[in-house]
């Protein structure tokens, strides 16, 4: 199982980062960043009390579907002087 | 003797039930606000307006069971149901069951919330501020200590907490979506970011 | 023929009439290129495009034949075709051009899709800006209707798509279709599950209907005669920053340098170039000029054909400076439903035209840094993952330059003024 997030429900109430602080943290406007993948077993209980405590309803568990692996996250670096030696 | 334990016990749970009922009303309020402190996490507010919730209504249930078997008020289950049905003080009583309708919508509205929608389940829970006001107002005209200095400190209390938590929720205004569209131009309060 | 004496120019999808003469006739287009083959309406048409390997050209490039045929297979003969002209990104005119042009290349291209999706209703939706793209739209309707069509005739109307940068993303175009919101929404369930009335939906590009249509004329292997690298056929650019910009039709796999030809503009006089439009990418023009536009090649370097734009930057201009007026467009075209867009796009924005400026605080480009990495697949779209995106690409190219203006808040460009240095 893994989280799936309504981007546009979502309004920042940051309870959900309360509940799980273990897979959800917020970001600097109080939205959550959800780690990728599936749930540990150990926190199933506890993504689902967060989801319940969603005053909006924006997020949900589902299964984990069949799907190609995320793509690697693009570097984003300032690279400083090139050729500088 | 019995029938004093009766009253004893409507007038009792219906006190307590308004008390817990204003209670809910701020937590939701505080939950929009989004209010938190370093002993108090925001999901609390959610979590404890819905436990408060449901207690209230079990003091509401008993409140309204002991009304109808209190023989002193003639109240059948009709007049408990369908306003202003009681002989007994009917404007004020009847004021008491439209709450209590309203509440029953809200809380069915609530547990099917999953099924119902976001949409749905919030047009049903405004009814709140229909139904808050009704039940301090049947709790102030039709008990009989309506005059007693302590239900007045009750009632007034209930009031105040009302007030100052409204006043709050409509100067703090605080849902993120109203602001989206003039902050993305640019034009908007660009709230700044929690860290720098 | 060596590439080198192969002419850049192509005249497949522009063939024809000249431009000056604008949209061309039904008449003239029958006569051109015959009637579409009779039975070319059906699902035998999806065989044909997979074999042709043409990709999409809406900016994805996702192949054009898969997407039928997914479509296809949940249609039950009640899909709906949504002919995507609204071309939302600036740098970009091909579609305009084309819809202008060849309207009927368009309409025969949705007319194949209809088939072979099993599709009761054509809905063609074309950018509010576009205005003679538009008109030749509406003619080339009316032109169709009028007479006794073959195949018969699918019902088709022309939505105007709102002035809105996203209002061209699949499910964007669904809703304003449906509700009149051009607002994307969240997917799944994505228009090929359900989308206009809930039925699944072919939303595709006009560039990518107009070679459809040439393709279920003259087969895959005609298509696949034109390409100069590993993606075959050909393919609408849009040039500018060079003394001669415009719409030209050329080989994919052309190199960059092959098109800065075209178009006027020596190596010497450019420092940069964006390749795909605001979703797609910066590249240093050392290492762009020697590139093969050919959305494959492109992808695996980490870069994107896009919707093919190829925007030169000239050699006095800031590269810094320009890429905050990209982020601050970006940001201020956000639908403005999803936090993260809409909070982290315009905290990105500014801070970058701070810096643009020379006005920087020490920890900015550490900020937008962060900001940027936090942002990828946060919204119910993908318009942050294509301003992130660019932003990378920038911070890549012209790094050198940011952490000047950043530290020392000088540029090594004439465009900064007197704080050039």
């Amino acid at each position: 199982m893994s989280i799936q997030v309504d981007r546009i429900r979502c309004d920042g109430y940051g309870m959900c980062a309360e509940l799980l602080p273990e897979m959800i943290e917020l970001d600097d406007w109080g939205y959550p960043i959800v780690r990728p993948g599936t749930v540990p077993d150990g926190l199933l209980e506890h993504a689902r009390r967060a989801i319940k405590v969603c005053p909006v309803l924006a997020f949900r568990l589902q299964a984990v579907p069949e799907s190609a692996p995320a793509p690697a996250p693009i570097p984003l670096r300032a690279v400083p002087a090139r050729g500088a030696h | 003797m019995s029938d004093q334990i009766l009253w004893f016990a409507t007038r009792g749970a219906g006190t307590v039930s308004l008390l817990l009922f204003t209670a809910v009303v701020c937590l939701g309020i505080l939950a929009v606000v989004r209010w938190q402190s370093p002993s108090w996490p925001r999901f609390l507010s959610v979590e404890l307006h819905r436990s408060l919730a449901l207690l209230s209504v079990v003091f509401l249930g008993v409140h309204i069971v002991t009304a109808i078997a209190d023989p002193f008020t003639s109240l059948g289950v009709v007049a408990a149901v369908v306003p202003f049905a009681s002989s007994y003080r009917p404007l004020w009583v009847g004021l008491g069951v439209i709450s209590v309708d309203l509440l029953a919508a809200i809380l069915v509205s609530s547990l099917l919330r999953p099924r119902i929608g976001q949409a749905a389940w919030r047009a049903f829970h405004w009814l709140s501020y229909g139904a808050w006001p009704l039940a301090v107002l049947h709790g102030i005209g039709s008990g009989s200590d309506a005059s007693a200095p302590w239900m007045m400190t009750i009632a007034a209390s209930c009031l105040a907490a009302v007030a100052l938590s409204l006043t709050w929720r409509v100067a703090a205004g605080r849902s993120n979506r109203g602001e989206l569209s003039r902050i993305a131009a640019g034009a908007g309060a660009g709230r700044e970011p929690r860290r720098a | 023929m060596p590439d080198l004496q192969r002419p850049v120019h192509q005249r497949r999808l522009l063939d024809g009439p000249p431009a000056l003469s604008g949209a061309e006739t039904l008449t003239s287009h029958v006569a051109r290129l015959g009637q579409l083959p009779p039975r070319a309406a059906s699902r035998e048409v999806i065989a044909t495009l997979e074999a042709s390997g043409l990709l999409g050209r809406g900016g994805a490039s996702f192949p054009v034949g898969r997407k039928w045929r997914t479509v296809a297979e949940r249609s039950g003969g009640r899909a709906t075709v949504l002919v995507n002209g609204a071309e939302g990104e600036p740098l970009s005119a091909k579609d305009r051009v084309l819809m202008a042009l060849r309207p009927h290349l368009v309409l025969d291209g949705a007319l194949l899709a209809a088939g072979a999706v099993g599709a009761e209703e054509i809905v063609v939706y074309v950018g509010a800006a576009h205005t003679a793209a538009r008109r030749s739209l509406e003619r080339a309707i009316g032109e169709r209707s009028a007479t006794a069509p073959s195949p018969p005739a699918i019902p088709t109307r022309l939505v105007v798509a709102p002035d809105r940068y996203v209002a061209g993303e699949e499910s964007a175009a669904v809703h304003f279709v449906t509700e009149a919101d051009a607002r994307p929404t969240v997917t799944p369930p994505r228009p090929f599950e359900r989308g206009i009335g809930g039925r699944p939906t072919l939303v595709q590009n006009v560039e990518s209907l107009g070679h459809a249509a040439l393709i279920a004329r003259f087969g895959a292997d005609w298509f696949r005669a034109a390409g100069r690298a590993e993606t075959r056929g050909t393919a609408l650019v849009t040039l500018t920053g060079v003394d001669r910009p415009g719409v030209h039709e050329i080989e994919l796999g052309t190199t960059v340098a092959a098109l800065a030809d075209l178009g006027g503009k020596a190596r010497a006089d450019t420092h940069g170039v964006l390749l795909g439009g605001y979703f797609g990418g910066w590249a240093a023009i050392d290492e762009a000029w020697d590139l093969a536009l050919d959305p494959i090649a492109l992808k695996a370097s980490r870069r994107a054909f896009g919707c093919g734009v190829v925007s030169f930057l000239a050699a006095d201009a800031c590269g810094v400076k320009t890429t905050a007026r990209i982020m601050d467009y970006m940001a201020g075209q956000s639908a403005a439903q999803c936090g993260p867009c809409v909070f982290g796009l315009r905290a990105i924005a500014d801070v970058t035209r701070r810096i643009g400026d020379g006005a920087a605080d020490t920890d900015d480009l550490a900020r937008i840094e962060r900001w940027a990495g936090q942002l990828a697949g946060r919204g119910a779209c993908r318009h942050p993952d294509g301003a992130v995106g660019l932003l990378a690409s920038a911070l890549s190219v012209f790094g050198e330059e940011f952490v000047r203006h950043a530290s020392l808040g000088r540029c090594s460009r004439p465009e900064f003024g007197e704080k050039a240095a």
